[in-house]
């Protein structure tokens, strides 16, 4: 199956027509469009700052890497996708193997509960490989990664510092946390199931369920972690300065990559909502509401992390889900990374709610998206509320995703409560 | 007594006498001054050029010069005061600002004569200066204050040109300059009399009186194009001197004859008494010779006819002052034969134009078609020979080009940029700061027939607020300038006329020519949105904040059951708290004692430290609040 999802991106890619994913506004945001990396990749060759004008806002150490494969002539278009079809599939094996764990882990701690007999639970020994092949099969995915854009990559670090941490290597996870965050900032937060993932372990039933708490919190390979993150951090300001060498400083970087993020400088409509709303709010408020924002996605890591501290796995994809809903300039490629990792909690979620209003609501939103925007853009007939308007909707259901999610997670841990303390 | 009188007379007369020396002495200076002060001068001119499509471009001159200020101080004879103040306030070295309505047009009206090279502009306003002040900041201060200085000098929206977002600093695509050099355009800027009359006001005579009472509101602003300019040039050893031009091209009624009266409805009845020298041109282009009678007819006896050195051109000379009241001055021009009248083409004609389809990206192209006769002339057979060709283009932010996607085809092939392009300086244009200047010195082999250049962009989205009141009609991008320095435009006259226009025929001139004004639509939003949208967004993140707050918090019935039993056990902080109060206010310290025994001093403590803490936090809110 994962062959044939490779096999068929292929063949996507040798498909005659151009589909010119690459300028979808779902797709390619102005954080992560290849084409703007072209751009940056040639003011730098032209000894230029890359970030000189408004077209580059990535990480500058994408540019070696990338530019020379999208710039250069040799180089046609199934060869510059093959780089991003390899990422996707090693995250998919990584996707496998967070839920190989994940299992491995449940039926330990199902047998310290005595639960493992139970059919009501209905452990999934295959969860990873399901999210693993959601994963490679979300259409979402799929045009992600033929799209040129650089999400494939961001969601490679995401999912790398998840099986870093879910394997406890504090290296690699540090390494994908630092690259992630580099890359697009958001995964900062990410730092909160890293540490409860390392010092914990992975996801189990609320420690209060067992009699004799085995758990207890180990600092060690937290303050690996730490120590590994500040290395991996210092090295990649040492690469960037030394890319940026004489172009322009570390200062320009921050100001061009995350003050661009923070400051949502670019309205390009996009699948969000923030781009309509700060197109249209007044000027005086703009920053007020740039804060409100902001913190929201803030003022959730707490609560979220008291609440679901057992379960460090499902409170990364909580927060990965958040951040695709609340960040600054979403594209179908977060909401494939989260729905990937949604696969992971299948059986846990499985009495989830609302999850055929929720199936058809992302199918009638991707579909109806890009027709507003033809009608609102290309043919100039529809006009602007009608694609915000499908943007509310998608926002909407990414809400109710979330927080149903939560809600049927707690609900069963409650069950299991239930079923240990007869 | 008598004697002491007389010795007071005496010293008196001295004292007078000393008094009146300075006296002479400051009335020898003033005869000095008024002097130097003749050396202001003035002169107008107009010339008279019959089109090849038999319309008639008349091409008002006028010049003022001012002598170095120092030796006159702030006082002006002819010299328009206003301009002075402007030169020396902000140290202008040379400014050039153009009114233009209409596009000059290359195809017919000639390209690389010297009248089209310096008079063709692009439609709207076009301002460019250079300072001669030293940093960089001091010269966009300066710059700002002109732009304002000017923009209620002429009544026009020059002030525009002040925000960072519509000026820019070329290097030498424009002209070779230091970086003291600040150009802007305003392509969208309507032309009218509101900025004519102050510019009247500037001449001595205004249109009162002389060539300038031709200007007749009416028939000028009829024509096909005409572009009012002042250019001012500034240096510390000839003073200020300013050209002011004003281009118009007038279609004739009749195809056949035309005379000034009828393209004026004005006749000139004398000259301006302040002027130095008054005089009406003719030119015919094109060596005509003696063949000249057979094709036209001039009504009117020419006091001076000269032809060019190159014999590209003929004058005819007619001095205002032979003219009066009695017997005006009234030009009659007859076409005998309907004869085209020759006229010079630039090297390559320059076009621009939009391509692409929908309010997301475009490509910007700009041709050049070779016209043909033109390099074939010039270079024939030669195999190893290029020609240059310099781009100056200004793009405002909004249309976002991606420079890495130029492309260049050579007679329909595409080429590597590499091999055409000899010298490039890339300013990319920076969001809601500055806007993208292109300059591009391109070599282009001679036998070349033609050549486009395409750079694609995406579209900006604006807010609300900086869309202009007709948002849907678009946004336009100012012309490109395409300039040819292989190609040198001057005419050398005999010294028998010492005109200032015919003088200034002589510079070297390079060929150039603007490109069309690119209109570009911009996707606009709903402008009657904002309170939707905000209230719509916010009703989406109420919502996912609230029941995420709700799903976080809410506790099942068993849950619940448990934390009622635990509240009961043990009462929460506040309730306690209550109690306690209504418990003193009743006076049953027994309960209270058997409550919390140990716990009661210790929470005393901390509800005294919390409330020190919270007054203290509010003083400094206040303190902090009343300060800022």
């Amino acid at each position: 199956m994962a062959a044939a999802a490779v096999v068929f991106r292929l063949a996507l890619v040798f498909f005659p027509g151009d589909l010119n994913l690459g300028s979808r506004p779902e797709v390619a945001t102005p954080l992560s469009s290849l084409r703007r990396l072209a751009e940056g990749y040639w003011l730098k060759q032209t000894s230029l700052s890359p970030y000189a004008g408004s077209m580059y806002h990535g990480s500058p150490l994408l540019l070696p890497v990338l530019g020379p494969l999208i710039v250069n002539r040799y180089f046609i278009l199934p060869q510059r996708i093959l780089l991003f079809v390899i990422v996707d599939f090693i995250s998919a094996i990584l996707i496998r193997a967070i839920g190989q764990k994940l299992f491995v882990s449940n039926r330990q701690s199902m047998n310290s509960l005595k639960l493992s007999g139970k059919k009501k639970l209905g452990m999934n020994e295959n969860a990873g490989d399901v999210a693993s092949l959601i994963y490679l099969w979300n259409p979402l995915t799929i045009v992600t990664c033929l799209g040129s854009c650089t999400t494939p990559i961001d969601n490679f670090m995401v999912i790398l510092t998840i099986y870093g941490a879910c394997s406890r290597i504090a290296p690699l996870a540090a390494f994908g946390y630092v690259m992630a965050t580099h890359l697009s900032l958001y995964p900062a937060i990410l730092i909160v199931p890293v540490i409860l993932l390392l010092g914990h372990g992975l996801d189990a039933p609320p420690s209060k369920f067992f009699t004799r708490n085995t758990r207890s919190f180990s600092w060690k390979p937290v303050i690996y972690f730490i120590i590994w993150a500040i290395i991996w951090t210092c090295y990649a300001l040492l690469l960037c300065s030394i890319s940026l060498k004489g172009v322009g400083g570390l200062n320009e970087m921050f100001k061009k990559t995350y003050g661009f993020i923070l400051t949502v400088e670019d309205l390009t409509p996009n699948i969000g909502v923030l781009w309509y709303f700060f197109a249209e709010v007044f000027e005086f408020f703009r920053d007020f509401f740039l804060i409100v924002f902001h913190v929201n996605i803030l003022f959730m890591v707490l609560p979220l992390a008291i609440r679901l501290k057992h379960r460090p796995c499902f409170l990364a994809f909580v927060y990965v889900a958040i951040v695709a809903m609340l960040k600054s300039y979403p594209s179908v490629g977060d909401s494939a990374l989260y729905l990937g990792l949604l696969g992971l909690f299948a059986s846990e979620l499985a009495d989830m709610q609302f999850s055929f209003f929720l199936f058809f609501g992302y199918i009638g939103v991707t579909l109806l998206s890009p027709v507003m925007h033809n009608l609102w853009i290309w043919r100039g007939t529809g006009n602007a509320n009608f694609y915000f308007a499908t943007g509310l909707a998608y926002a909407c259901l990414q809400t109710v995703l979330v927080v149903e999610s939560v809600s049927s997670m707690l609900k069963h841990d409650r069950m299991l409560k239930k079923l240990a303390s007869p | 007594m008598a004697s002491q009188m007389l010795l007071s007379l005496l010293v008196f007369y001295f004292y007078s006498f000393h008094l009146a020396r300075p006296i002479h002495c400051s009335l020898g200076s003033n005869g000095i001054d008024t002097a130097s002060v003749s050396k202001e001068e003035f002169s107008e001119e107009l010339l008279l050029k019959p089109l090849p499509d038999r319309k008639v471009l008349a091409h008002f001159h006028f010049t003022s010069t001012s002598p170095p200020s120092a030796s006159n101080g702030r006082h002006h004879h002819l010299f328009p005061k206003s301009i002075a103040q402007l030169v020396k306030k902000y140290k202008i070295k040379e400014l050039e600002l153009s009114f233009t309505q209409g596009r000059w047009n290359y195809d017919r009206w000639g390209a690389s004569d010297p009248l089209s090279t310096r008079n063709a502009k692009p439609p709207g306003v076009e301002l460019w200066a250079r300072f001669d002040v030293l940093t960089k900041e001091e010269i966009d201060t300066t710059w700002g204050n002109l732009t304002n200085s000017l923009s209620g000098l002429f009544c026009a929206s020059i002030n525009f040109l002040e925000s960072s977002t519509s000026h820019s600093t070329p290097l030498w695509g424009f002209l070779p300059n230091n970086g003291d050099l600040r150009y802007g355009a305003l392509p969208r800027e309507a032309v009218c009399t509101e900025n004519l009359t102050p510019w009247l006001k500037l001449l001595p005579c205004r249109d009162k009186a002389g060539i300038a009472t031709l200007l007749d509101r009416p028939s000028i602003y009829r024509g096909h194009y005409h572009s009012q300019r002042l250019k001012l040039r500034s240096d510390r050893l000839n003073g200020i001197v300013i050209e002011q031009t004003l281009s118009a091209v007038l279609q004739p009624s009749d195809r056949t004859s035309w005379s000034m009266y009828q393209l004026f409805k004005k006749i000139i009845t004398e000259k301006c008494a302040l002027a130095k020298s008054s005089r009406v041109f003719v030119e015919i282009e094109g060596n005509l010779g003696s063949k000249n009678e057979n094709i036209l007819e001039l009504v009117g006896e020419a006091d001076m006819v000269v032809n060019d050195q190159n014999g590209h051109s003929t004058i005819y000379q007619y001095n205002v002052e032979r003219y009066s009241e009695h017997e005006p001055l009234d030009i009659m021009v007859n076409w005998r034969d309907p004869l085209q009248l020759s006229f010079l083409q630039a090297p390559f004609h320059a076009s621009r134009f939009l391509m692409g389809s929908g309010n997301e990206r475009g490509s910007i192209a700009i041709s050049l078609q070779s016209a043909r006769n033109f390099t074939k002339g010039l270079y024939d057979g030669s195999n190893n020979c290029f020609t240059k060709v310099v781009v100056f283009q200004v793009v405002p932010w909004y249309v976002k080009v991606y420079y890495h996607t130029l492309r260049i085809y050579v007679d329909g092939e595409i080429r590597d940029t590499k091999d055409v392009v000899e010298k490039i300086n890339i300013t990319p244009s920076e969001d809601k700061v500055s806007p993208g200047t292109l300059e591009m010195m391109l070599r282009f082999p001679c036998g070349m027939i033609s050549a486009a250049l395409t750079l694609d962009f995406d579209k900006g989205f604006l807010h609300i607020d900086e869309y202009p009141p007709d948002a849907n009609q678009g946004f336009d991008i100012p012309s490109a300038l395409v300039s040819f320095p292989d190609f040198i435009s001057s005419r050398i006259y005999p010294d028998s006329i010492s005109s200032p226009l015919l003088h200034s025929y002589k510079g070297r001139n390079v060929v150039k020519s603007y490109t069309e004004v690119l209109l570009v639509p911009l996707t606009t939003p709903d402008f009657s949105m904002p309170y939707n949208v905000i209230t719509f967004t916010c009703t989406v993140l109420a919502l996912y904040f609230g029941s995420m707050i709700n799903v976080l918090r809410r506790r099942i019935s068993e849950e619940e059951r448990l934390a009622k039993s635990n509240d009961k056990r043990r009462p929460g902080f506040i309730p306690l708290l209550i109690s306690r109060i209504t418990n003193k206010i009743r006076g049953r310290k027994e309960d209270l004692a058997d409550q919390s025994q140990s716990s009661q001093p210790l929470l005393g403590h901390k509800v005294i430290f919390k409330v020190v803490l919270i007054a203290v936090v509010a003083t400094l809110w206040h303190y902090f609040l009343n300060t800022s």
